[in-house]
């Protein structure tokens, strides 16, 4: 109970270092939501339209990618962006930007698969009545979006969810930098390792209204679109 | 396609919110610009300090930087990592200078050739603690080993680090002095955590661990554990600073990193690091090394 307190203090006490934590904390969900739906909503829909060699290994590959350890992700974008790594010269380790690369590494297979098995499932049939129909490419084109509007906005909170959710690889690759790359889960992490905790867990509790804000304003804003 | 449009203007509203955020931000770069400004503005203004757990989470570095912050103009980034994983960020090239305590692991980083000169410049002690009733009769041991001796033969139940950082190290010194190695014991605990983590295990599970002083005293009231051991001569940590050698690794901020070090072992620093600690403590955390 002393945690939801804290958190609710915490949270109204408009702390400094926490607004920045949270500002620093949506802005890499954000990027990596948005970076990785780029990629991963139209190969989604590659994959799950057309036919082609080598599909099924493409779909393997994804499968694994989907398991594939954020702490390992996360290794993987350090050794890229070290100093002395292939991509060193950029500069970029322990900056958000580099903690939304290993995001994209862990979300776009995410993106992808939901993507590719929904379009197989759902959107193929309706094209496939839209061609019986014979209704022209464009009217197809609409039906099929208009059919999908679901499925995408849980694809995109999906990604987003997991966005904000992940600590092992953010921490490595952003280092948990004060007032630069500290986020969320890795404050939770610091306070843990601190034994702070009941200030974690409020920090967790902040983490979680956060996530449920952004979700509720996604359905709010859909509700009050379709009643008016 | 409406559920559409609302999910990207709830984007944008998360999206904006952290703009705000980064907006915060800016204000507090642009303050700190203003004060460079009234010093003279360093032409690489961050330096990266790569430092420990025990440094950085006590509190230690977050007290000191205002102060170099305002009066330099640098802009000083700290990772903190158990010793091991600090001085291999700064092998791998992304560190200007470390902050740490283990001197056989030190030494090594500078015969390597990464670091230019060990420079000690404060200790204080690790201490042991344990169950409040002491039962395996730590209290009025005359050394670190000789507890551990003690540990060992009754099987009491102790936590350790496990995870390469200088209070490992120190602890599996002290063990060497014991031999052979705990690792395979029943009662041996290796956990792989940080500080916090590893006294809340032990204050679970009411064994002995060995902390650096400042974690223990800053987290005492969560925790049913007291020091049984402290101050003896082999259980002395010294910490060191060490700017990484600009022959072996480039792109250093190499002028950052001295003006760092300088102030560090200057009289401003030396007098807030003797004082760190008392108000809170009634007792300081650190002590500086007399020359």
């Amino acid at each position: 109970m002393d945690s939801f307190k804290q958190a609710f203090d915490l949270l109204f006490s408009f702390d400094r270092e926490l607004l920045r934590i949270i500002g620093v904390t949506l802005r890499m969900s954000f990027f990596s939501t948005a970076v990785s739906c780029i990629i991963g909503l139209p190969l989604g829909t590659l994959l799950g339209t057309h036919s082609f060699r080598g599909k099924a290994f493409v779909k393997k590959l994804i499968n694994t990618l989907m398991g594939l350890p954020p702490v390992v992700a996360g290794l993987i974008v350090y050794f890229l962006f070290t100093h002395y790594g292939p991509l060193g010269k950029l500069n970029m380790l322990f900056t958000v930007r580099v903690m939304v690369v290993a995001q994209c590494l862990l979300i776009t297979p995410v993106v992808t698969a939901l993507t590719s098995s929904f379009v197989e499932e759902r959107a193929r049939p309706v094209i496939d009545t839209a061609k019986g129909m014979g209704l022209s490419g464009r009217k197809t084109l609409f039906l099929t979006l208009s059919e999908s509007r679901g499925m995408l906005s849980s694809v995109v909170l999906n990604a987003f969810g997991r966005s904000i959710a992940e600590v092992g690889a953010v921490s490595i690759v952003g280092g948990n930098i004060q007032w630069k790359t500290r986020v969320m889960t890795t404050a939770i992490m610091l306070e843990t390792n601190k034994g702070n905790f009941s200030f974690a867990l409020a920090l967790g509790i902040i983490l979680l209204i956060i996530a449920f804000a952004v979700n509720a304003a996604a359905s709010f804003t859909v509700k009050e679109k379709s009643d008016g | 396609m409406k559920k559409v449009l609302a999910l990207v203007m709830a984007l944008t509203l998360a999206f904006t919110l952290a703009a705000c955020g980064s907006n915060g931000g800016s204000t507090a770069e642009t303050d700190s610009t203003s004060q460079t400004a009234v010093s003279e503005a360093p032409e690489n203004p961050v330096i990266r300090v790569s430092t420990t757990t025990s440094v950085n989470d006590s509190g230690l570095l977050p007290y000191l930087l205002p102060a170099f912050e305002q009066e330099t103009g640098y802009r000083v980034e700290v990772q903190s990592a158990g010793t091991g994983a600090a001085l291999q960020k700064a092998k791998d090239g992304n560190a200007d200078l470390v902050l740490v305590h283990a001197k056989a692991s030190e030494e090594e980083f500078i015969s390597e050739g990464y670091g230019v000169e060990r420079l000690p410049f404060m200790y204080n002690y690790f201490v042991i603690v344990g169950p409040k009733d002491d039962p395996t009769g730590i209290k009025g041991s005359d050394s670190a080993a000789s507890a551990f001796t003690r540990i060992r033969m009754k099987g009491a139940k102790f936590v350790s680090r496990g995870d390469e950082s200088g209070t490992h190290k120190a602890e599996l010194k002290i063990w060497g002095e014991t031999a052979p190695d705990p690792e395979s014991e029943s009662w041996y605990i290796s956990a792989g955590q940080g500080m916090g983590a590893c006294l809340t295990m032990a204050s679970e599970q009411q064994a002995y661990c060995l902390t650096d002083k400042a974690t223990f005293l800053s987290m005492k009231d969560s925790l049913d554990l007291d020091i049984v051991l402290a101050e003896s001569e082999d259980m002395k940590n010294t910490y060191s600073l060490i700017a990484v050698n600009p022959e072996k690794i480039d792109g250093l901020n190499t002028d950052g990193a001295k003006a760092f070090i300088d102030w560090m072992l200057g009289e401003e620093a030396s007098a807030l690091i003797a004082k760190y600690g008392e108000e809170e403590y009634g007792a300081p955390l650190f002590y500086l090394i007399e020359e």
